[in-house]
């Protein structure tokens, strides 16, 4: 590769001085607005030490609040994972019109505001929304209930399991299948022992986020949940109700635990990638599939 | 066994369980999307026309919606000058710790929005880390549409950062290395060779950031002081409507969000068509 000719000593210290720049603003970006709030978190609720820290999480609503985030998100992410994977081998085995309608059908509840997505079920299933009055008549409680927090949570984290695996699925083709088939297999034996297999780490993956958003959402849940302290408080709304009553260490202490959540949930995901780089490639395909559309 | 009977059945049928997984995925869709969403708009269209503009055209709600459309817009502004250099760096460089900034991009879509949210009121507080630097110099960030731009340009980075990594570091680098060898200098390499192709998925990222900052609310709301006019997102607004149990109200503004959000989506479709047509044909 010839350089040009005139001044190559000062375009390689040029580049090199670029880098050095470039590399240091975007070290003081990420420091400055992804690090430190991260870091006040953990300050703030050690800010009184480790006692009160304690306390504030053993506290019965803080229990009460963790019961019932693990709850709903034990009931939504299994739901979504079914949904995930039969949306995906639909779209990935078969040809059919409409397929890019049903691919942006599913992928509309990351259009829709947490706030909405809690205001829609409220429509359906409140006081005064269309099947409210009849379910009061049975005795039966959507919102401002277990069941309308887990319909909000599954709303919002519809498309990840989804996401993750139609790309996957597509990529690895229908050979695998077909030849299971062709050698007498059936169709969920064939999709037990030769699919799920070959998606399980996608399927993982898809979990693994579907899963932190469906434990971390405060929108959505926000409306439906009424604030019942002990009944449908999930931790994420126990932080909004501490914060607002001035009690910052127990606020900050309960977001501790999410915040452990979040860098679990990224350690997770990084080191999925690295053991599958194919995890990421696919997503990247999906990417410029999106920007080429 | 002919060969010409084993080509017979179509490819389509070869697999079982089309209609189990079709039908599968259109209920559960119905019954979790499109019922629930279409109820929104089923509620608001029982309003008479006269209704809507009552209930849009007042000062709180008008304030609301240029709030959170130009919050957004600048906080997508921010995420693609900086998402746009994060990528660079991320993909251009090797550097320590590269591997941990890398995974550190997606905190803002792993941390809970709520946490997020407070995080930044502490941080931007008059006396908090921050705020106690900027206040000398006469910035109030928190309860400020200041505060209302800063929450959502934590929330939008990844969308940029990510959606560009991978054109990035699919990018021909033949290109580059043919124009530097015809004497083109690296920002004029830049600006003419890469940056084109960079531009599609940057504008589709941007577009993305904006719209998830359209609809944010956990983490805007602690930090914005949600002063009526001043400091007051749309998802807030239609979240006091609904505890002062004033449904049509909150219905109405929530389906002028949806209807924005959705035209998000076919513009930046639209757009992406265009880009790609003027952009592409080069290969």
């Amino acid at each position: 590769m010839s350089r040009r000719e005139d001044s190559p000593g000062s375009d390689t210290l040029s580049r090199a001085l670029a880098r050095t720049l470039l590399i240091g603003v975007a070290l003081s970006y990420l420091v400055l607005f992804l690090v430190l709030p991260l870091l006040a978190v953990f300050t703030q609720a050690l800010a009184k030490g480790v006692i009160a820290f304690i306390s504030a999480l053993r506290d019965v609503d803080a229990l009460a609040a963790m019961r019932m985030t693990l709850t709903v998100a034990a009931i939504s992410v299994p739901l979504n994972t079914a949904f995930g994977t039969a949306a995906a081998w639909l779209v990935a085995k078969y040809e059919f019109r409409g397929k890019g309608f049903l691919l942006t059908l599913i992928d509309l509840p990351f259009a829709v505001s947490p706030v909405i997505s809690g205001l829609i079920f409220v429509l359906v299933f409140g006081a005064r929304g269309w099947f409210g009055p009849w379910l009061g008549e049975h005795g039966y409680k959507v919102i401002f209930a277990l069941p309308g927090m887990v319909l909000a949570t599954t709303f919002i984290t519809f498309p990840f399991i989804a996401r993750e695996l139609i790309p996957l699925m597509q990529a690895q083709g229908r050979d695998d299948e077909e030849a299971a088939l062709s050698l007498g297999a059936g169709g969920w034996r064939t999709f037990w022992l030769v699919t799920l297999p070959n998606v399980r780490w996608g399927m993982l993956y898809g979990i693994l986020l579907c899963n932190a958003r469906a434990m971390g959402e405060f929108g959505a849940v926000s409306v439906v949940s009424g604030h019942i302290r002990g009944e449908t408080n999930t931790l994420p709304l126990h932080v909004e109700i501490l914060y607002n009553e001035y009690n910052f260490v127990g606020a900050f202490a309960t977001a501790s635990l999410l915040a452990l959540l979040a860098l679990v949930t990224l350690g997770l995901k990084s080191l999925l990638e690295r053991r599958h780089p194919e995890l990421r490639s696919p997503r990247a395909e999906q990417g410029k599939a999106r920007a080429a559309r | 066994m002919s060969a010409a009977l084993l080509r017979r059945p179509s490819r389509r049928q070869v697999l079982p369980g089309f209609g189990l997984t079709m039908g599968y995925t259109v209920l559960w869709l119905s019954l979790i999307v499109i019922i629930p969403l279409s109820a929104a708009f089923l509620s608001a269209a029982h309003l008479p026309p006269a209704r809507w503009l009552q209930i849009l055209l007042t000062p709180r709600v008008l304030a609301a919606f240029r709030l959170s459309i130009g919050a957004s817009l600048i906080a997508a502004g921010i995420n693609a000058c900086f998402g746009l250099l994060i990528a660079w760096v991320l993909t251009r460089y090797e550097f320590p710790g590269r591997k941990l900034l890398d995974a550190l991009v997606d905190l803002p879509f792993a941390l809970p929005t709520a946490v997020a949210g407070i995080a930044l009121a502490t941080l931007y507080a008059p006396g908090g880390w921050l705020g106690r630097l900027l206040a000398p110099l006469g910035i109030q960030v928190a309860f400020t549409p200041l505060g209302v731009t800063a929450a959502l340009a934590f929330v939008g980075l990844p969308f940029v950062v990510r959606t560009l990594q991978p054109v990035l570091g699919d990018l021909d680098r033949d290109l580059e290395r043919a124009a530097e060898t015809l004497g083109a200098r690296p920002w004029l390499v830049f600006r003419r060779v890469i940056f084109p192709a960079l531009l599609p998925a940057l504008i589709t990222g941007s577009a993305l950031a904006f719209s998830r900052a359209l609809g944010e609310y956990g983490s805007v709301i602690f930090i914005a002081g949600n002063i009526p006019l001043v400091s007051e997102i749309v998802p807030l607004v239609i979240m006091t409507k609904l505890e002062q149990f004033q449904y049509s109200e909150a219905t109405v503004i929530a389906v002028a969000m949806l209807l924005l959000s959705f035209a998000m989506m076919f513009v930046v479709n639209g757009a992406q068509l265009a880009l790609q047509r003027r952009y592409q044909p080069r290969r």
